[in-house]
């Protein structure tokens, strides 16, 4: 959270140019911020547009669709700061969830059927790994690959055909603990967890490390080969709890499942300040800005816009967000 | 140098091995797969990947990625397909210019975000890809254009004892050779590939170059697009160019150009479509269902990386090698 502090307090003395910022000039400054103010003024509009978004039980449900995508953006957050990325966890859910769906149906033992969809998740996250940190592959190409590679098994194994669950399983996104739903919580508790290892422990501080320079992290000590190890592990993992919601939520699975979910995970992540070549962002950010997409998603489906017009509006918004964080990060580095 | 090139030399070789061998192995199961009419299903296969590979093999050289092709393909088609239905008298060869205008556009526009904002090729066309074919339904109100409004001429271009497709496949294979190893800018690219740092101390306009490299990759998808309407003799807004960055970057990649950029040739990107093209025809003759396709291509794509990364092991091993003997 208090990264940009951090980096940009040692240069500033070490010139001795300028006088340190104010603060509220550096939280006014800073990419979340932005991600807020956007998150706002999306509500505000939102909210002209149609009156239920003055409902926050409305707001609840709706992002229940966004909340997987949302749970793997967090993970995502960190690999980008780390320096990589993954382009493979949609195509991990839909595997993860076909082998799982297939288990079931072949067994009819779902408890076997959870372990095997996130034993899964984990195998090919440990495959993404192994290519990525053991064999130095660049992280973008290998999960191109991965990703078409999965979607590809995940194809094979269910066809054309989706596989029915059985009804206790189906509707976690209906299941509400205090009026909020399921996959929400997961998502705030996941969120919460995540701040506090990369905002508040060693082992967070390391992955900031990692991302701004691997080699002076290496040289300091810091085992980064390892850390980027385990995030992809988490990544593979993360990815299989996230296709075990959709398939819940949607009551079926087939292998398109969270097809081109890759766009959405990286656009929160960019909406929410990371930059993208390593080193910063924070998961406050991702955090308001998975809110900021399910509110702009779900405001263009009630002004029912056409999809191919919310597709558009999602690439324009990744160009436009890494525009932006570029040039704020460019402007608080000097 | 000696060595670089035999490492060259070895690796078109090792594609070309790997082709013999595959076709005879699938010949042997399926005896069919060696007539006459099934090499002419494979060449019927490849021209548009060909053509694609052709641009992606230059983006990759100057150590760029273009994932926005299948998109920029899908829009160039659609845009055309329209011209045909809603200006019926327009002469059917305009189509080739409208085509590789709006891609070479579509392409300029991807340089541009790249170099203006200095952002990472991937994730602009990431963005550019979606956004792309969300401009594709919006463009054509997500409706296909049908067989009756593509010309009979255009469609004619894919029939016949030697399809016009291929020879353009092969006259475009033929000029990027001829730009890529023969032309002052075409070696700037290899330039900028190897060594970014380098390139402007050495005068390379590296801007120029590469806003030049998107353009004309986004060209050839271009030209791919209206001769996906030629051969398939309709344009879907959803299907046109849907999985066909995949199939190229899978075609580039076993072609031997490497991903770090710098290095590549058009005779081992022929090899790699060929490759592909065999492997995509011999499927259905194995009795492999089209489901299984894009896992094969996925495969490929890592097994291609893998086998990059001992090559380019081998030749940093030989580099050395020969500097210590000197």
């Amino acid at each position: 959270m208090t990264m940009t502090d951090q980096t940009s307090t040692p240069a500033a003395t070490a010139f001795d140019a300028a006088a340190p910022r104010p603060r509220w000039q550096v939280i006014l400054i800073r990419p979340e911020t932005m991600t807020l103010l956007l998150l706002i003024l999306a509500f505000v509009v939102s909210s002209l547009i149609s009156p239920y978004f003055l409902d926050i039980n409305y707001i609840l449900s709706s992002f229940t669709i966004y909340a997987e995508f949302s749970i793997v953006a967090l993970v995502m957050t960190m690999i980008i700061i780390a320096g990589e990325i993954d382009l493979s966890p949609a195509a991990n859910m839909a595997l993860s969830a076909c082998l799982f769906a297939w288990t079931f149906q072949a067994t009819g033992a779902m408890p076997l059927a959870i372990v095997v969809g996130i034993a899964a998740g984990l195998a090919m996250g440990a495959f993404n790994a192994v290519l990525v940190i053991r064999l130095q592959l660049p992280s973008i190409i290998v999960t191109i690959g991965t990703l078409t590679l999965y979607r590809g098994i995940a194809q094979i194994i269910a066809g054309d055909q989706s596989i029915r669950l059985p009804e206790y399983f189906i509707g976690i996104n209906n299941v509400l603990v205090a009026g909020i739903p399921v996959p929400v919580i997961i998502f705030a508790v996941v969120a919460i967890g995540l701040a506090f290892i990369l905002g508040g422990t060693i082992w967070g501080r390391q992955i900031y490390q990692i991302g701004t320079s691997e080699v002076a992290a290496q040289h300091a000590g810091i085992r980064a080969k390892r850390i980027k190890f385990m995030l992809f592990l988490a990544m593979g993992f993360t990815s299989s709890i996230a296709g075990l919601i959709t398939a819940s939520r949607l009551g079926s699975v087939r292998y398109d499942l969270g097809i081109g979910g890759e766009l959405q995970m990286v656009l929160m992540a960019m909406l929410g300040g990371t930059y993208i070549f390593g080193g910063r962002g924070s998961i406050l950010g991702t955090f308001l800005a998975a809110w900021l997409l399910s509110v702009i998603s779900t405001g263009m489906l009630t002004a029912q816009w056409l999809p191919a017009t919310q597709l558009c509006v999602l690439g324009g918004l990744l160009i436009v967000s890494i525009i932006a964080t570029n040039f704020i990060y460019s402007r608080t580095q000097r | 140098m000696n060595a670089l090139r035999s490492v060259f030399l070895r690796r078109e070789a090792g594609i070309a091995v790997m082709i013999v061998l595959f076709v005879i192995a699938v010949g042997i199961a399926k005896p069919q797969f060696l007539t006459a009419n099934e090499f002419r299903i494979i060449l019927l296969l490849i021209p548009l990947i060909l053509i694609g590979a052709m641009g992606e093999m230059l983006v990759l050289v100057a150590r760029h990625v273009d994932l926005s092709i299948g998109s920029s393909q899908a829009l160039a088609a659609i845009i055309t397909g329209m011209m045909f239905k809603f200006m019926p008298g327009v002469p059917w060869p305009v189509g080739f210019v409208v085509a590789i205008g709006i891609g070479a556009a579509i392409g300029f526009a991807n340089g541009a975000l790249i170099t203006l904002f200095r952002l990472p090729a991937i994730i602009v066309t990431l963005g550019t890809l979606n956004l792309y074919r969300g401009l594709t339904f919006i463009v054509s109100n997500a409706k296909q254009i049908d067989r009756q409004y593509i010309p009979s001429d255009l469609k004619a271009m894919s029939t016949g004892p030697v399809p016009w497709i291929i020879v353009i496949a092969l006259g475009v294979a033929l000029l990027t050779y001829w730009f890529a190893n023969h032309t002052r800018v075409g070696r700037q690219v290899f330039a900028l590939g190897s060594n970014p740092v380098a390139a402007p101390l050495r005068g390379i306009r590296v801007n120029a170059v590469t806003l030049m490299v998107f353009s004309i990759s986004g060209a050839l998808a271009g030209l791919t697009g209206i001769l996906y309407a030629s051969r398939w003799g309709f344009v879907n807004p959803s299907n046109t160019g849907s999985g066909f960055e995949f199939q190229v970057i899978a075609a580039v990649v076993i072609g031997g150009v490497s991903i770090n950029g710098g290095v590549g040739s058009v005779l081992g990107v022929v090899l790699g479509v060929l490759l592909l093209g065999c492997v995509s025809a011999a499927l259905p003759l194995l009795g492999i269902p089209g489901t299984a396709q894009s896992a094969i291509y996925g495969a490929v794509i890592i097994i291609a990386l893998l086998i990059d990364r001992s090559v380019r092991q081998r030749g940093i091993a030989a580099l050395a090698a020969s500097r210590a003997r000197a």
